[in-house]
């Protein structure tokens, strides 16, 4: 993590401690997950306890502690997609990458995680790959999505 | 000055203040486990409850968090607040049945036993040595981490943390006698528990600790 490149970040959100959910988004955008020299850097420069930082981090689940692969996949569990099959995916998308949820790929090419709820139901089953929705899914369907990531 | 109703006595407070200050002014017994006048309120423990009645709306509020406002009508022992408390009382019993103060608390409310499954938890997440690290000691060295049934309370990055003073104000304050100073401090605490419970400074005179 390049400490200057945070600062930028910072200096964008005024270093208030306002911003500090923010900048952990900045933060995340960049590393795709937020390194933990990042939380402590953003801690004492903003002036907030490093533990106020660390509950925020963790709070939120877009937030990831654990460095993410390239790309992430969302598997749709909520109601909707669950009722239409949704676990049938994640079953498929974990057993194709040989990877379990919330794990990177060894090649560090994806990350998944199941997800509540993506907004668009009448699509279910869905799966989010970064950001874009691939409605309608099928166990068919699923290898030739990831064929598309690299 | 607001002129406010409670339990059908007409009385006077100040605009604002929280409920729970005035009615234990009084003389009210209203139940709470996160609540502490030595820092702010924050409406965890949802033992507080009443009913507030403000214009044509009668809602259950948290006590400790709502503010005197004119022409309130608050009861403390309707047959809602009951029965609010006792379901409040016996979550409380299911997630830290073992803590001797919940217990008493639930007792109090005529609550012995709860129909939800036991997690025997140390913590019931009151928030109070939270509260008591940033405002009274001013350092802030735990904080919530996680959400929803994974929240527990933890130092900065779930380590030990070097901020802490080993003050022991948040042992002083857990209500659940569940902090240990050892889990968040990195250096030992001059503060050390002696085997009644009690807390002990190594640095202060024995005396001066309560
Ligand atoms: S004292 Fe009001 S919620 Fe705990």
């Amino acid at each position: 993590m390049d400490a200057e490149r945070l600062d930028g970040i910072m200096r964008r959100h005024d270093y208030a401690p306002s911003g500090v959910i923010a900048m952990l988004q900045d933060l995340q955008r960049e590393e795709r997950y937020l390194p933990l020299e990042g939380l402590r850097l953003i801690a004492e420069r903003v002036g907030i306890p490093a533990s106020r930082v660390y509950s925020l981090a963790t709070f939120y689940r877009s937030f990831s502690l654990k460095p993410r692969g390239r790309h992430l996949v969302s598997v749709c569990l909520g109601t909707a997609c669950h009722v239409r099959g949704g676990g049938r995916i994640m079953d498929k998308v974990t057993r194709d990458l040989g990877t379990p949820q919330g794990e990177m790929t060894p090649d560090g090419r994806f990350t998944v995680e199941p997800v509540r709820c993506v907004g668009c139901c009448g699509l279910a089953p869905v799966v989010t790959v970064d950001e874009t929705f691939y409605g309608g899914m099928t166990q068919q369907k699923v290898a030739g999505v990831l064929r598309r990531y690299e | 000055m607001a002129r406010i109703k409670v339990d059908g006595v007409q009385v006077e407070a100040r605009e604002g203040a929280p409920l729970l200050e005035v009615l234990r002014g009084m003389g009210i017994r209203v139940p709470t486990l996160c609540h502490n006048e030595a820092v702010s309120p924050y409406g965890a423990c949802r033992l507080c409850l009443v009913e507030v009645a403000s214009g044509p709306r009668t809602m259950l509020a948290a006590s400790c968090l709502y503010p005197v406002a004119e022409g309130i009508e608050v009861s403390t022992t309707s047959e809602r607040v009951r029965r609010a408390r006792r379901m409040v009382v016996e979550l409380l019993l299911a997630r830290c049945g073992d803590v001797p103060r919940v217990r008493q608390v639930a007792e109090e409310l005529g609550v012995t036993r709860s129909r939800f499954p036991q997690r025997h938890e140390a913590c019931l997440l009151c928030g109070l040595c939270v509260r008591g690290c940033a405002q009274i000691a001013g350092v802030g060295a735990i904080d919530f981490t996680n959400r929803g049934v994974h929240m527990e309370l933890s130092s900065a990055f779930g380590v030990p943390s070097e901020a802490c003073v080993g003050c022991a104000t948040c042992v002083y304050l857990c209500p659940a006698d569940a902090v240990r100073l050892d889990a968040i401090r990195s250096r030992p605490s001059p503060h050390r528990m002696d085997r009644s419970g009690r807390v002990r400074c190594a640095v202060c005179v024995p005396q001066a600790t309560p």
